[in-house]
């Protein structure tokens, strides 16, 4: 338990029992918020192997080559990101571990990138990392529904929990830049998009029974336009030259 | 209306004024499809290098890099293209300080970096272009380098997309294959490369230098100006960070022409911007339009209106999470560009327009906020990592309306105490919302909190009832409890 | 018009284009040019300051005080405080001085209603998640937050949340510095310390926001030999002293400025004491020696002195001491010496690490006026003439001076660990390596140094390579324009000493154009004891012919690290100095001395220069200070020396070695005679090389001598940091009281 939310707990256990139903706290800390300290358990220590796989290491490579040769360390984001991926989506003390020893830096200096960046599961999460926005944007076109229809539907875990076949992991995450498709929720690399709780169910069954649904607006549409109809881009795209200055024609 | 210019006064200064002096009032909005730069904004056609060359782009790119980089940016400079990322800095000025006298002495490399960090809540629209137009962005990404005479574009995408980073990834490998990038870009024997760099997660990233910091492979905290990164920058190098869309307009505006661009919207306000529509509107959607529409024609002409109509609007943030919300009576007079939204007390930051009706929790909309500033902070300066968090705690409390009178104006004097005392920009971020609530919303707020106290008492500096606090212990001024019941603030 | 050291300016030009620049990784090369003055008006005062100052100096230079937590003279530049923000004219937000260049012509404001607003918001915010728990805090009355919060703060608090203030848990940084987490204010300055000057670069800011958090991120002790200098640094009470921890209040110490004598770099300390008792040691600032960092053995190895102490006098029946009056020991003493039957050269003086330069000369005095010239120390062939000679000063010196290692373009080591040999000085190489493209190179057995060099190779053979020019080292030191060479004391140690000096200093003479030249003197040796150079330069050495002599009485004076088996049998053994030690078994007599913090006394660091240790506290029981010991002794042997007073004493060093007595500041050597002593070097008769490796002189960092020997702290450090063994035990305990 952190710090935080165990001095909440001896907080509230001395007081008395608010009267309120509604916790302050709105939000469930994320499971990667949770602690910023690293702790070695059974499932996770530096004793604990890791290196990248051939494919893995030839395409970090090529990522190193893409920063001056003094400044390698610019790859630790992409290099995290490839560890977490080949790591079951959560990166382990030995990912970042060894992604410091390949880009030669302090490892305190991976574990600051790691702590800080969101995208980073410092703890296991299940096959299918769902994560649901409830940013305002999404919160004025109803993801708390979202939100709750997700967790009820998934045995009535809380944001943060993983379901108990380990299948799922819901949690709760800041604006996602999918505003005008909102409310909408990411499972893996995917967006879906313009949820309402039955097509979320409906996503969330598909994954369940091994199957990808496909991503992008649920409601019908394309991507962004208008729902009731285009209303621009109507006509066809000018071609090579039309409408430009005499000498770019 | 907006006042006509400031014609008066010099009409004044004839002898006889006579109405036909008065300039046209020209009406804005209405932007026609073969204006549009954005063209495949939603994915209709073909995002590969095919189909970007059949809608114009790499067109006699070649061309316009041998126009040399002064012609570039006179012809940014004379558009009147202002930075499209929400500061709105004119990008032609920006991109000249790259290109300082005597800069061919220096032997560093020089970057252009392109923030595709797009995490502004209610911001959608640098997505949909990497996604249909991602050419445009890697022909954008050449010019604007060619501009400014970088050696390489690195474009920060935020992590979250991941098919937008693919779609751009793409255009670059189709770019190099078909000879547009590489040592010899577009045959016109200049040499650029552009690389993909995935963020992953975090908000601040999308600050320009707290972007260099993460793209250095670092924590995102924002650097310290001066120095400016035009002097150093990523890597130690003379660098410049600009948003996607300002980029991407680029190539289009060099071949149309800097006029075609400026006739669009007002002085000072010109050309085409993406907004995106979300929230309580029947359709919201991202498009493309003329600067200075009127904020009410966007919303019913592209978005098919309110939900429940005009009448039922309760305010709307017009710029993205971090500008002051409007009320219903500014919002049908605004026009979306910098300068009428300035005076009107919010900004047109990146054009994300976030609309609420009337069922909306303003309340718990701005709190929301506040949770995620709270969240995105990076830590690093005082106010805006203890403020973010304390504003986060009080506004969770004012939703319910569990607080005392007094904490609202305390509330604003803490605003008052993280704006402009910041490393970057996000402190200011953090504390516009609010203040924006408390200005339009306060007999909300108010009202919120004479019902809480209806229902379960006096409530205390903090949040703690009255009846719960043993005042025979010690209280420290009896945290407002001994205070006559508090007289109701007016508005000012 | 006032100025500012142009010095300090550059510091400033370096910490803030290191800003920019990764701490781990070096940057690119930065010019320490001088650059031009810029006038500015402060407060309406005009003010003077190099380009490149920060505001933050240039309202110093004025005289308005601006309160600062993160900022650092020292450290980079982290700008995230925001206490320090003064108003500029035409800025429209008040402005971080500590961030912002002074600028010509620019007009500031320290003392305004905005300014003072936005320090009271800034304070109201760190005081918010800061507990009050000031009177359980040792920072309580030497706290900045507390100091600052008086001028800026409010008397009453704002911040009732009912959701609470932050906890951050504690971190355990091993024995020396601990930690209260929940009083970070998050100034960064122990991380950047770390990373930039102690070179350990394991802490670092995890996670982010209101959560960000001070640390390692894993569980690990923070193992640099100059940790404690965190202490210092913290503005608040999160980094606290643990061996001082609720000891004192720091309003009851009486303060006494001294010089540290554990290492040979004679840091400049304050000695702070209660009573009797030493309560801590604190760093003063000397930007010639230690700037104002202090190495944990010099800060921690106090409490050494409350323990093993040599209280009364001591004489020796069968196998046990039984304690004496001072006029008992001194006839046994002198009985000793007359029933031994030594004369002349049988009577051999030994002189420890922590003799002072006072008692050095008496003992020297005394043991010629008994005819003798048997003079030595106790360092491996300490009983032999040093293969440098003493004769010429610059033989035996850090003739470079420890500032001028910010200078140099490339450093070869040869046999020695700075690290642990000089620990603050070592920090300043780092400092170089970091912001210049300096090159280190090593010869001798690999370190586990705080900079990257290049190991040419550990013994005699790689000096030859590098002294013929060979490898890719021998061409950088070619091509660098202040090369310097430091060769370790232990070199002069070893069986190949004469070939090593010999070797190097034909080296320099053909390098003279740019290894000795009137601005750069590119030969230092690095002294690791504090009595070291005093007696190089007093000429406690022994003569070539006293050599072998077969001694019948011994005096060690603070002779330590002396082995048994130096000592011939039945030789009458007198031993004076201040702890049970290694040498005070071996005695028939003990003289209880004083340590370094109970009498007034000179030392001599490395580069020669002398400095003041001053008495803090009176020496326990009935011990005395050294050279009244030994003015006393002289006395009962019926050869008395000829001065009563400290002051005639110093008279009597002035003669012999004037050096001794010209206080704080090292006298450099001529050209000429440098060259004199080169050529005397460069004539030594070599002999066989005999292929041993050069060693590391010192193995544990943390106990070198009787004091660091008897103190807990030093022996919890050893634990902690040394003992590889006993870290895996521990860890291993750990797993099984877990599982």
């Amino acid at each position: 338990m952190s710090a935080v939310r165990l001095a909440r707990a001896c907080l509230a256990a001395s007081r008395r029992p608010l009267p309120l139903a509604r916790p302050l706290h709105t939000t469930a800390a994320r499971s990667s918020d949770a602690l910023f300290v690293h702790r070695d358990t059974p499932y996770n220590n530096p004793q604990i192997p890791f290196e990248f796989n051939a494919e893995n290491l030839k395409r970090a490579q090529e990522i190193i080559s893409h920063y001056p040769t003094q400044y390698k360390k610019a790859a630790t984001i992409p290099l995290l990101d490839l560890g977490q991926r080949q790591n079951k989506g959560w990166t382990s003390i030995s990912v970042m571990n060894y992604v410091a020893k390949l880009l030669d830096i302090p490892p305190m200096r991976v574990y600051e990138v790691a702590t800080f960046y969101t995208m980073f599961n410092r703890e296991p999460i299940g096959q299918h990392f769902v994560q649901v926005c409830t940013t305002t944007p999404c919160m004025l076109r109803g993801s708390t529904e979202i939100l709750n229809t997700v967790c009820s539907h998934l045995g009535g875990i809380h944001p943060g929990d993983t379901t108990k076949d380990g299948k799922f992991t819901v949690v709760e995450v800041e604006c996602q830049g999918a505003c005008s498709n909102a409310p909408m929720f990411v499972v893996g690399d995917d967006f879906y998009e313009d949820l309402t709780p039955e097509s979320s169910k409906k996503i969330l069954d598909a994954f369940a029974s091994g199957k990808k649904p496909k991503p992008g607006p649920q409601s019908g549409r394309q991507t962004s336009e208008n729902s009731a109809g285009l209303t621009a881009l109507t006509s066809k795209p000018p071609g090579p030259g039309e409408f430009c200055a005499e000498e770019f024609r | 209306m907006l006042p006509v210019r400031r014609a008066f006064s010099t009409s004044a200064r004839r002898a006889l004024a006579t109405v036909q002096d008065a300039p046209p009032v020209r009406h804005y909005g209405g932007l026609k499809d073969q204006d549009r730069i954005f063209t495949n904004l939603y994915c209709r056609h073909d995002h590969g290098i095919k189909g970007a060359q059949a809608r114009g782009d790499w067109h006699k790119t070649k061309e316009i890099l041998l126009k040399g980089d002064n012609w570039i940016i006179q012809t940014m400079k004379d558009s009147g293209l202002r930075g499209r990322g929400g500061a709105g800095f004119p990008s032609g000025l920006k991109w000249s300080f790259m290109n300082k006298p005597g800069w061919e002495n220096d032997k560093r490399p020089r970057y252009l970096v392109v923030n595709a960090d797009e995490g502004e809540p209610g911001t959608c629209k640098d997505r949909e272009i990497m996604r249909g137009d991602p050419h445009k962005l890697v022909e954008g990404c050449l010019v604007a380098g060619r501009a400014m005479n970088a050696t390489a574009a690195y474009i920060y995408i935020r992590g979250e997309f991941y098919q937008e980073a693919a779609h751009v990834e793409q255009a670059i490998q189709e770019a190099y294959k078909a000879g547009l990038l590489g040592k010899n870009a577009c045959g016109s024997g200049y040499a650029f490369d552009v690389y993909v760099h995935r963020g992953a997660g975090a908000y601040i990233c999308g600050e320009e230098t707290a972007l260099i910091e993460s793209l250095e492979g670092k924590q995102g905290k924002p650097r310290l100006k001066p120095p400016f990164p035009a002097d150093v920058g990523l890597f130690g190098c003379p660098s410049t960070v600009a948003n996607v869309e300002t980029v991407a307009v680029a190539p289009t505006i060099c071949r149309r022409g800097s006029a075609w661009f400026a006739g669009f919207g007002r002085e000072r306000n010109q050309g085409t911007k993406l907004y995106c529509v979300s929230g309580h509107v029947n359709n919201p959607a991202v498009v493309e339009e003329e600067m200075s529409i009127p904020l009410r024609e966007l919303l019913e002409k592209h978005c098919g209106g309110i939900r429940g109509g005009w009448d039922n609007l309760l305010g709307i943030i017009p710029g993205g999470s971090s500008v002051p919300v409007l009320p219903i009576k500014a919002c049908g007079e605004v026009l979306m560009d910098y300068d009428s939204l300035k005076d009107a007390g919010s900004g047109l930051g990146t054009g994300a327009v976030i609309v609420m009706d009337k069922s909306t929790d303003i309340v718990a909309a701005i709190a929301r906020l506040s949770h995620f500033y709270k969240h995105e902070s990076c830590g690093q300066c005082t106010p805006c990592r203890e403020g973010t968090t304390w504003l986060m705690r009080t506004m969770d409390r004012l939703v319910v309306g569990r607080a005392h009178h007094r904490e609202i104006d305390m509330l604003l004097e803490l605003t008052k105490q993280i704006e402009g005392r910041t490393i970057c920009a996000l402190g200011d971020a953090a504390a516009w919302p609010v203040q924006g609530l408390m200005r339009h919303f306060r007999p909300e707020v108010e009202a919120r909190i004479d019902k809480f106290r209806a229902e379960h008492g006096p409530v205390l500096f903090g949040g703690q009832l009255k009846s719960e606090v043993d005042f025979s212990l010690a209280v420290p001024d009896n945290l407002g409890g001994s205070l006559v019941d508090a007289p109701k603030q007016t508005r000012v | 018009m006032l100025r500012l050291s142009s010095s300090s300016s550059r510091r400033l030009l370096n910490a803030a284009s290191s800003v920019v620049r990764t701490v781990e990784s070096r940057g690119f090369a930065t010019t320490g040019a001088r650059r031009a003055d810029i006038t500015l008006t402060v407060d309406g005062k005009e003010v003077t300051v190099p380009q490149g100052s920060a505001l933050i100096q240039a309202c110093e230079a004025a005289g308005a005080s601006i309160p600062r937590f993160c900022y650092h003279d020292r450290l980079a530049i982290a700008g995230n405080c925001r206490m320090c923000l003064v108003e500029v004219q035409r800025s429209p937000k008040p402005v971080a001085s500590c961030a912002m260049p002074a600028m010509p012509g620019s007009v500031v404001f320290t003392n305004t209603p905005l300014v003072h607003e936005a320090r009271e918001g800034v304070m109201e915010f760190l005081l918010a998640n800061h507990p009050l728990d000031c009177p359980i805090c040792d920072q309580g009355g030497e706290c900045d937050l507390q100091d600052q919060s008086m001028r800026y703060g409010s008397d009453r608090t704002r911040f009732h949340e009912i959701a609470g203030k932050r906890a951050v848990e504690d971190k355990n940084l091993g024995p020396l510095v601990k930690t209260s987490m929940n009083r970070c204010i998050q100034c960064t300055r122990c991380v950047r310390f770390a990373n930039e000057v102690a070179g350990v670069e394991d802490l670092g800011t995890s996670g982010r926001g209101n959560d960000m958090q001070i640390g390692m991120y894993v569980e690990k002790t923070l193992a640099s030999e100059l940790s404690g200098n965190i202490v210092d640094l913290c503005p608040v009470g999160a980094l606290t002293s643990k061996p001082y921890a609720f000891h004192a209040r720091p309003w009851e110490l009486k303060k006494t400025e001294s010089v540290d004598v554990l290492d040979a770099v004679g840091s400049n300390i304050r000695v702070d004491s209660r009573g009797v008792q030493v309560m801590r040691v604190q760093p003063r600032v000397n930007d010639d020696v230690n700037e104002e960092w202090i190495s944990d053995k010099t800060r921690y190895a106090y409490d050494g002195l409350r323990f093993q102490r040599l209280t009364v006098p001591l004489i020796r029946q069968g196998d046990r001491f039984v304690s004496a009056t001072w006029e008992d020991a001194l006839n046994a003493v002198a009985q000793g010496l007359q029933a031994s039957g030594a004369k002349g050269d049988e009577i051999k003086a030994v002189a420890g690490a922590l003799a002072d330069t006072e008692s050095l000369v008496a003992l020297k005095d005394f043991i010629n006026r008994l005819g003798s010239d048997n003079l030595t120390t106790d360092q491996p062939r300490g009983d032999e003439p040093p293969v440098h000679g003493v004769d010429i000063r610059s033989n035996y010196l850090f003739n470079s001076t420890i500032p001028a290692l910010d200078k140099a373009d490339a450093i070869l080591l040869v046999g020695t660990n700075p690290r642990h040999e000089a620990a603050v000085l070592n920090s300043r190489i780092r400092r170089n390596w970091l912001n210049t493209q300096m090159e280190v190179g090593l010869i001798g057995e690999q370190i586990d140094a705080i900079y990257r060099y290049d190991h040419i190779g550990t013994d005699l053979k790689a000096v030859d390579q590098f002294v013929a020019g060979k490898g890719a080292f021998a061409e950088k030191f070619k091509a660098a324009k202040n090369p310097l060479i430091i060769v370790g004391s232990a070199v002069a140690e070893h069986a190949d000493g004469a070939a090593v000096f010999k070797a190097l200093s034909t080296f320099v003479q053909k390098n003279k154009d740019r290894l000795l030249t009137p601005e750069w003197n590119g030969f230092s040796v690095l002294q690791r004891e504090a009595s070291r150079t005093a007696a190089y330069d007093i000429g406690f050495v022994p003569s070539t012919k006293s050599k072998g002599v077969k001694a019948k009485f011994v005096y060690l004076l603070n002779a330590d690290n002396i082995t048994p088996d130096s000592i011939p049998e039945n030789a009458f053994v007198v031993y004076q100095g201040h702890h049970g030690d290694a040498g005070a078994e071996l005695a028939d007599v003990c003289l209880p001395g004083a340590a370094y913090t109970e009498k007034g006394s000179t030392w001599v660091n490395t580069e020669g220069r002398a400095q003041h240790g001053r008495a803090a506290v009176p020496p326990p029981g009935a011990s005395r200070e050294d050279w009244k010991i030994i003015r006393a002794v002289s006395e009962v042997a019926g050869v008395t020396l000829p001065y009563d007073s400290i002051l005639t004493l110093r008279d009597r060093m002035w003669e012999i070695a004037p050096s001794t007595v010209k206080y704080d500041e090292t006298e450099p050597t001529t050209l000429d005679i440098s060259a004199a002593g080169l050529a005397s070097m460069a004539g030594l008769s070599a002999g066989k090389a005999s292929g041993v490796p050069f060693r590391k002189p010192i193995t544990n960092f943390y106990q070198t001598d009787p004091i660091s020997r008897a103190s807990v702290t030093m022996a919890q450090c050893t634990r902690s940091f040394v003992d590889q063994a006993n870290i895996a035990d521990d860890a291993k305990l750990a797993a099984a009281q877990t599982a």
